[in-house]
């Protein structure tokens, strides 16, 4: 994640601030340095990550600023509702924002309040501070009404960038499942009107085809996690499902693929990252967002693995696929509406398959232990910590809820209760 | 054997030695704390550290506390290879109170700048806790602040807040905003002993509600510095509303974390003495 010389003039033409810009990337060069190159006895398949990684602002922005030049158009996304399908389907890209970094805090603070989640003011940061690549590319930005956070802030965000914003229900009845198809195919009309491409069955059959292939690829991965040695860390895990928002995802399931067969390698003959009987903790709540790694590596540096991540990057985005037996559009929207009316975020009330869906993973991956993870002023999350502390606890599964957000002033506290925790797990 | 509590406020030194001289038994029982020492912590822990271990040379030391990580460094620094562990406060409380107090089954811990409520199972073993998040709102810190504002030392403070009435109530769990909040009260002319007992009172408030999120049971155990205030363990006694031989305070509530690590130790040290 060096500042190469040879993209400068791509990102100069992107409007980004180039001497801010260069900064991050050689703070986050280290950061990664620190966090992920550290690590002994990785698996080989990680080098196509940290491959990805270290061009994250380059390689992949010049990958982008050439599907534009061939008339594609960039979609930008900030949440796991927004049907990648349709966006492959308008022969687009589709893309996740810089929202994982303190950056342009101060500017963010002008258009959200402050006791704003980090994420958002991420987002917002990003945007105003002209740090991110992903963010300057796109030709739509779009929305969802999770939180109220995330709604009033994009309501700052139009200002600044082509904004669409989906509704999205807080319930799971049928007239809220009706909104949701009906937000689906306005969103699906826009990306027609935006790309000039009319979305037929077969593009769609074969955007969900794609889709479901990235989805199941991360499935795989997720389920070889279960093994002990744990043949992956938590960290590399992370980064994987951090990484399926940004790359090309043909090319990711490949990846994802290969590295799941060297893992099983590793499973039949007995290795792993860690020695057998590390304790075991799984990782659930917020999503953490690139380069997000601070309590992932707190935990893994205090003797424990990470076996899963229940969160939106991790198995909130990739537990359920699109059914594809469908071969009429309106059959089809019914199987993406049905696939992502499924997904349990915070935001929905009630939201008790959560609940079940947290309990049955830890036991899946032979969790000893959960750490929840809610991003300071996250309501939603904060109060379903509570929720799924009483829910593990009634299945014997200890739990420890930890509130924090992107600064590094709270890590020596957040190590004393997470090697705590171990202690009290092991 | 050595236990040894870095703390943000003071490192507390114990140290356990078998009285059986032919090395035959190391019962539980054959052990005994020798040694107890304690020194500020002050903006230079490393020397601190150094300072207290000086005379001292254990066979094995366990260190606990936010500075537990120096303690290896000190030690291998000055050429000695005796092996070093490190624990943290929550299970070196838990073992402390427990070797004091075998019923407890709820620890109490409020030091300089953490409070945490550990709720223990019959046989001593964690099963839940809870910490102060970043900020030291309700530490024996907030006590320390606060008490300045008294021109008061930490120590006499309580006894001060017991010659309070009719506290007003302190709303802030800020330690900033409480002396404001403290500062306008005495501008209204509110005696300072019951704004000191309104402060008291604050943190025994917030104490209290972190001892019922993990599940309170009696009988609790009170360790850590700020278990010599008078105020708050007549307080905390009110707040519970439970008779006096439930809230059992060790003799020296500081040493309960070295105390445990101490145990550590000695535990590591009797399973490295049967493997051999």
């Amino acid at each position: 994640m060096s500042g190469n010389a040879a993209y400068t003039e791509m990102w100069e033409k992107l409007d980004l601030d180039i001497a801010a810009h260069d900064g991050l990337l050689s703070v986050l060069g280290k950061f990664y340095g620190d966090i992920y190159m550290s690590q002994q006895g990785r698996l080989k398949g990680m080098e196509y990550l940290d491959f990805v990684l270290s061009e994250v602002h380059g390689l992949r922005i010049k990958e982008l600023q050439d599907a534009k030049a061939e008339g594609r158009k960039i979609i930008g996304t900030f949440c796991v509702f927004v049907p990648e399908e349709l966006t492959l389907a308008a022969n687009a890209v589709h893309v996740g924002l810089c929202a994982g970094a303190d950056a342009g805090t101060e500017q963010a603070e002008k258009l959200v309040p402050r006791n704003t989640c980090a994420l958002i003011k991420s987002f917002i940061g990003f945007k105003m501070a002209r740090l991110c690549p992903y963010t300057e590319s796109c030709d739509m930005v779009v929305g969802e009404t999770t939180c109220d956070g995330k709604k009033k802030a994009y309501e700052a965000f139009a200002e600044h960038v082509n904004m669409h914003v989906m509704e999205l229900p807080q319930t799971k009845t049928a007239s809220a499942r009706q909104l949701f198809r009906d937000e689906v195919v306005r969103y699906m009309t826009e990306l027609e009107k935006l790309t000039g491409v009319t979305i037929t069955p077969e593009k769609l059959a074969e955007g969900i085809k794609v889709v479901n292939n990235k989805r199941r690829a991360l499935q795989r991965l997720s389920a070889l996690r279960s093994a002990d040695p744990a043949p992956i860390s938590g960290r590399d895990a992370l980064l994987i499902n951090q990484v399926s928002f940004y790359d090309d995802p043909v090319r990711f399931t490949g990846s994802v693929n290969a590295l799941c067969d060297e893992m099983e390698g590793r499973i039949a003959k007995g290795e792993g990252i860690a020695p057998k009987g590390t304790a075991r903790l799984m990782l659930s709540g917020c999503p953490m967002a690139v380069p997000n790694w601070k309590l992932p590596y707190v935990m893994e540096s205090s003797g424990a693995v990470i076996v899963g991540e229940e969160s939106c990057i991790g198995t909130r985005n990739t537990r359920d696929l699109v059914d594809e037996s469908a071969t009429t559009m309106d059959a089809m929207i019914d199987a993406l509406v049905d696939r992502y009316m499924r997904i349990d975020c915070a935001c929905f009330t009630p939201n008790v398959e959560r609940l079940d869906n947290v309990a049955s993973m830890a036991k899946e991956l032979k969790a000893d232990g959960v750490v929840h993870y809610s991003l300071m002023f996250c309501q939603p999350y904060a109060h379903e910590a509570l929720k799924v502390d009483a829910a593990l606890r009634e299945q014997g599964i200890p739990m420890l809820s930890i509130e924090t957000d992107y600064s590094m002033e709270d890590v020596e506290q957040l190590k004393t209760r997470i090697e705590a925790f171990v202690e009290m797990v092991k | 054997m050595a236990g040894i509590d870095i703390g943000s406020r003071s490192i507390e030194l114990v140290v356990r030695e078998s009285v059986a001289a032919d090395g035959a038994t190391y019962a539980c029982g054959a052990w005994q704390t020798t040694l107890q020492r304690r020194l500020p912590t002050t903006f230079d822990p490393v020397q601190q550290c150094r300072s207290i271990l000086a005379d001292c040379m254990p066979d094995r030391i366990v260190a606990t506390g936010y500075g537990r990580g120096l303690v290896a460094e000190v030690v291998h620094a000055s050429g000695r290879t005796v092996p070093v562990e490190s624990i943290t406060e929550i299970r070196a409380h838990a073992l402390g109170a427990h070797h004091l107090f075998p019923e407890v089954r709820t620890v109490l811990d409020i030091g300089g700048q953490d409070t945490k409520a550990i709720q223990l199972a019959p046989g001593g073993k964690v099963m839940r806790f809870e910490m102060n998040d970043r900020c030291a709102a309700g530490t024996g810190k907030f006590l320390e602040y606060t008490a300045t504002v008294f021109q008061m030392d930490v120590a006499a403070f309580g006894a001060f807040a017991l010659l309070g009435s009719n506290a007003p109530v302190i709303n802030s769990m800020c330690t900033v905003f409480a002396e404001t909040e403290a500062t306008s009260l005495m501008a209204q002319g509110e005696r300072p002993e019951s704004i000191a007992l309104g402060l008291h009172q604050s943190i025994v408030r917030r104490t209290v509600n972190m001892l019922r999120r993990v599940g309170l049971e009696y009988p609790v155990v009170f360790a850590g510095g700020v278990a010599h205030n008078p105020c708050i363990r007549q307080l905390l006694l009110r707040e519970l509303d439970a008779p006096q031989e439930l809230l059992l305070i060790p003799d020296d509530p500081d040493m309960c974390g070295a105390l445990g690590a101490a145990l550590w130790a000695q535990q590591k040290e009797m399973e490295a003495r049967h493997a051999a």
